[in-house]
């Protein structure tokens, strides 16, 4: 079917998480970059499953990248509203000043 | 070599770039433009891989909704973003260490991956042939994985109610239409008959 085998789109997707991974890891203080992040570990999941699917012949990893993509917007659409939220009641977003509920 | 291995290539290498920039971009603004290019990138590779009808669920949710929704946010938020950038060149030698073994970790146990003929001889819902990507995933997703579906949209709605309470804030002060109040209102309490003599007035 490709001239691309599969381990090549996994590896593509391997670099896409690690990717993801330091964008956390270094920016850690600002939460949108961190969020944005999470987003690209998730389209790297979703490709791991899709090229899984395609190279198997089997329609499953792709209703699951579907859920999976239902799930991120789910995550996305309440990860900023909490940002907004929160940026009403402290004027910041910087990770460092989340520490209301600690007591 | 063909043109498939061009468009993986191209795809895949303006896919990690975007998502380089994404993470070293100084502004958030930027941040988000690269992040809608390495999504039209990746639906590209879905194509690629035959599955259209996820490649443009990708664009139309996450280029259409989920980034700009992202856009939003950022423009909206009068946010001092050089304090937030701070701690990115303090945290890189432990950071790029982390990746730099999380890499090649992975690359080692998917780089020689092959498929063996159990997993081929077991899969769960092979591809019917003669028919296109979003007609046999409609089969399977409204037979097979229907509950998982319906469970899928209340999760959507979850967030979305989720969304509107924590953002939505009522102002003291603003006169509101009260629909049950009008509704209770009958001629007999609304409208009063009165017999006004001539020039005198009430």
């Amino acid at each position: 079917m490709l001239t691309i085998s599969l381990s090549q789109f996994l590896i593509v997707a391997a670099i896409l998480f690690t990717l993801g991974v330091a964008g956390i890891v270094l920016n850690h203080k600002n939460i949108i970059i961190v969020l944005m992040s999470v987003e690209l570990i998730l389209l790297s999941v979703n490709i791991n499953l899709v090229a899984f699917s395609a190279f198997l012949g089997d329609l499953t990893g792709q209703v699951f990248a579907l859920f999976i993509l239902t799930v991120a917007a789910a995550e996305a659409a309440i990860g900023l509203a909490i940002l907004v939220c929160y940026y009403r009641n402290r004027g910041s977003i910087a990770i460092d000043d989340i520490n209301m509920m600690k007591g | 070599m063909g043109g498939t291995a061009l468009f993986f290539y191209l795809f895949s290498t303006v896919m990690i770039g975007a998502a380089f920039m994404v993470i070293s971009s100084r502004n958030p603004v930027h941040s988000v433009l690269f992040l809608i290019l390495a999504f039209f990138n990746a639906a590209g590779l879905f194509v690629l891989l035959g599955a259209e009808f996820l490649a443009m669920i990708l664009v139309v949710v996450y280029v259409g909704a989920v980034a700009v929704l992202f856009l939003f946010v950022v423009m909206m938020l009068d946010v001092d973003f050089a304090e937030l950038e701070k701690g990115f060149w303090q945290y890189l030698p432990v950071g790029g260490t982390l990746v730099l073994v999380v890499l090649i970790e992975v690359a080692l146990s998917v780089g020689a991956w092959s498929i063996g003929p159990i997993s081929i001889a077991n899969v769960a819902t092979p591809m019917p042939p003669g028919m296109t990507n979003t007609m046999a995933l409609g089969r399977v997703l409204y037979t097979q994985y229907f509950y998982l579906f319906q469970a899928a949209g209340f999760i959507l709605l979850t967030a979305m109610i989720g969304a509107i309470v924590l953002t939505l804030r009522h102002k003291v002060g603003v006169k509101r239409q009260n629909v049950a109040m009008q509704n209770a209102r009958t001629p007999a309490e609304a409208v009063e008959v009165r017999k006004v003599a001539s020039r005198q007035g009430i």
